[in-house]
């Protein structure tokens, strides 16, 4: 089943300068603020790219869309610190040509991926995706997954970021998923994390569907529990030094039928 | 730990007005690193004061060989020490410095209002919010990040202390200090070297591997001991970020003349050990009649001496002798165990491959087991714990050493010419670190050089009896 949906990914998308994406299998994923007994979420099978988006990928972006030029983005869509990192509208240093995109806002990174006929994965897909280890399509409980997620968020980042490609595949054949960059999601701030959040509990459940810290599904996840917090902290304009995305397909777009 | 340096905030005293219901005169929040205070307020009318804190993500050092990632307010832990009047108004700016991983927020227990400011200050990596609050009640209080997940925030170090001065101030004191508990929680045990992570297992256990003053190993002993003079009147600021632990606080060879009670107004005197909750605080005032160490700790004494909670006031001055006649009574604190564990599973524990490595990893040794009654200078404290430094005892015959860690010793025994009566317990060291600590004694302080060797240590060991 994997070597063939790697086969189909393969022969999916030759846009050029686009990443490649690869297929991860749909399945159950209880979200991290469910309570034990609310339902799982399906989530259908979607393609994935397999790194985030690079520099280098990005300035094509740019070139094709002059609009979204360091200079010309509105400022409705970006802050002021869009692409901070680039020495001017179409260059930066060449270190930097393969490390992941960052001081991208929503509407920059929305658009890079409609772009190539693509989307920003869901929240609930990219923590499926996320959820493998190198060796297993849940390997959220294997010895030491945690804590080396764990360990990578509890550091700051480092001035200039690594290449792409850097960590091993998972289980899918996704790269740095964890490890390199936080990663924008289609639907970052609908998350049930206020930024008060040890008040989340009392969120009206029903209305929502969703509850808080107390209700978690698992309170020792820490690590899910920063990825929430962090993507509630964000505004669609907001560009960070350590934030970055990967664009995602449906099923049907990416099969070309 | 990352220096001491005072901390005076800019000035942007252009959106001072916002949500101000009289003008007040603006003035920026003097804004200091532990363990120094900011000065007392003078003014007798109430201010706008403007506060701006960053939240830092950086490198420290947890102790000797042992690296950290804090997460400060400030850039210290704990966080820069914020002083304001009662009925003062708080303009307050928090900066998220842009290479933090993580968003930030703080919740002021000295703010009226949901979450003490949290929600209001919930700031993204290189953003900044801004809030403001009335100071309405006075005391001491806690501030720290709010965030998911907020445990490991504090458990990081995201905490500090503000004073929110009564109306008609504080009694008037000599010297103040600022001193924060906190709790820390890493994946190698205490004093094992390297950059250690964050151990959330631990955390949720209430395993802490270290308990200690001010973030950090030895920030109030030795060189960064704090100090004062025979005769003064000295007032600790003393706060506990937890994340888990309660503190009993205490400190030898004092008694605490005035306690706020937990920061509050509630005034108790002639205390010896006063509870500093987690997320708490307590002031506590005190002369200093007589010279020599008066020695911080947290009673729950084997965080004292195994965890790190230790700090030291270096008192100058005339001795009393009516006051104090010269003969500590400490000993009874002393650790019956010591600090170092057994090694289990996969760890690699580095094995000494010469006599500089002995040096360096007995210097470790002697840190984590010895400098808390020997001292960092090995000077010992007199009539109560033998120098090492210069000892004509040790020097003559190392082999001595070797047993008085082994075996313990008790009993009098005279050095450079001082008698000493008092007791040493055994300590639970590897043949390899008491090989190392011996030699790296004898290379320092004027002692006489050489080396022991661990097949010294290993017959000493084999020998019944001693």
């Amino acid at each position: 089943m994997k070597i063939l949906s790697l086969i189909i990914a393969t022969v999916s998308l030759a846009l050029a300068g686009a990443s490649e994406q690869v297929l991860i299998e749909g399945g159950e994923y209880r979200p991290l603020y469910m309570s034990e007994d609310s339902p799982m979420q399906t989530v259908s099978s979607f393609y994935l790219d397999q790194y985030p988006v690079t520099n280098q990928q990005y300035l094509e972006f740019v070139e094709q869309n002059p609009q979204w030029r360091k200079t010309a983005a509105p400022s409705i869509f970006v802050e002021q610190d869009y692409l901070k990192h680039w020495d001017s509208d179409e260059s930066f240093e060449a270190i930097a040509a393969e490390s992941p995109v960052t001081y991208v806002s929503w509407f920059a990174a929305d658009a890079y991926c409609q772009s190539q006929g693509k989307r920003l994965p869901k929240v609930a897909e990219w923590e499926l995706a996320a959820l493998a280890s190198e060796t297993q399509a849940n390997g959220s409980l294997e010895s030491g997954y945690k804590q080396q997620i764990l360990t990578w968020y509890s550091k700051p980042s480092p001035k200039t970021l690594p290449s792409v490609g850097g960590s091993p595949a998972n289980y899918w054949g996704v790269h740095d998923l964890h490890g390199l960059v936080w990663e924008w999601t289609e639907d970052f701030n609908s998350t049930l994390v206020t930024g008060e959040s040890r008040e989340d509990s009392t969120i009206d459940t029903k209305l929502f569907c969703a509850g808080g810290a107390s209700g978690a599904v698992d309170p020792g996840d820490y690590a899910a529990f920063m990825r929430y917090g962090f993507r509630s902290s964000l505004e669609a304009k907001f560009t960070l030094s350590n934030l970055g995305f990967r664009c995602a397909s449906d099923m049907k777009s990416a099969n070309g039928d | 730990m990352w220096g001491k340096k005072l901390l005076v905030t800019l000035a942007i005293a252009t959106v001072a007005s916002v949500g101000a219901a009289k003008k007040l005169p603006v003035e920026d929040a003097v804004l200091t690193s532990p363990p120094n205070v900011p000065p007392a307020i003078e003014r007798d009318h109430n201010a706008r004061v403007v506060v701006h804190l960053e939240t830092v993500e950086k490198v420290g050092t947890m102790a000797d060989g042992v690296e950290y990632v804090y997460w400060s307010f400030g850039g210290s832990v704990p966080g820069s020490f914020i002083r304001v009047k009662e009925g003062d108004e708080v303009e307050f700016h928090l900066s998220n410095h842009p290479s933090s991983k993580m968003p930030h927020n703080i919740d002021l227990h000295a703010v009226t209002g949901p979450g003490g400011g949290a929600v209001s200050s919930f700031t993204a990596p290189g953003h900044t919010s801004t809030f403001a609050f009335k100071a309405l009640n006075p005391g001491l209080y806690v501030y720290h990040c709010a965030t998911a997940p907020v445990g490991m925030h504090i458990a990081n170090g995201m905490y500090g202390l503000i004073l929110v001065e009564p109306k008609e101030g504080l009694p008037e004191v000599d010297r103040e200090y600022y001193v924060m508990q906190g709790d820390f929680y890493t994946k190698g045990k205490y004093g094992e070297a390297g950059l250690q992570p964050f151990d959330m297992e631990k955390a949720i256990d209430e395993d802490a591997d270290y308990v200690v003053f001010n973030g950090a190993v030895g920030s109030l002993t030795g060189d960064n001991a704090l100090t004062a003079k025979v005769g003064e009147t000295v007032r600790l600021y003393v706060g506990n970020g937890g994340p888990n632990l309660v503190s009993s606080f205490h400190v030898i060879g004092e008694i605490f003349d005035t306690v706020y009670v937990e920061g509050g107004s509630a005034k108790n005197h002639n205390i010896q050990t006063t509870l500093v909750p987690a997320g708490g605080s307590a002031i506590v005032d005190f002369e200093v009649q007589v010279p020599g160490n008066l020695i911080l700790v947290d009673h729950s004494i084997f965080r004292a001496f195994n965890k790190g909670a230790l700090g030291m006031i270096n008192v100058k001055g005339d001795e009393d002798k009516v006051v104090y006649s010269g003969k500590l009574s400490d000993a009874i604190y002393q650790p019956e165990g010591s600090a170092v564990q057994t090694m289990e599973g996969d760890y690699k524990v580095a094995k000494a491959q010469n006599k500089e490595d002995k040096i360096k990893f007995g210097k470790r040794v002697y840190d984590a087991n010895c400098k808390a009654c020997h001292q960092a200078n090995g000077a010992g404290v007199t009539q109560a714990f033998p120098p090492l430094a210069k000892s004509d005892y040790f020097n003559e015959d190392p082999v001595r050493g070797i047993k008085a860690i082994l075996h313990g010793l008790e009993g009098p025994i005279k050095v450079n010419g001082e008698s000493f009566n008092s007791v040493m317990p055994a300590m639970k060291l590897e043949d390899d670190e008491i090989a190392n600590v011996l030699t790296y004694v004898l290379n320092s302080w004027g002692n006489k050089g050489g080396e022991i060797t661990v097949e010294q240590v290993q017959k000493v060991r084999q020998q019944k009896g001693h």
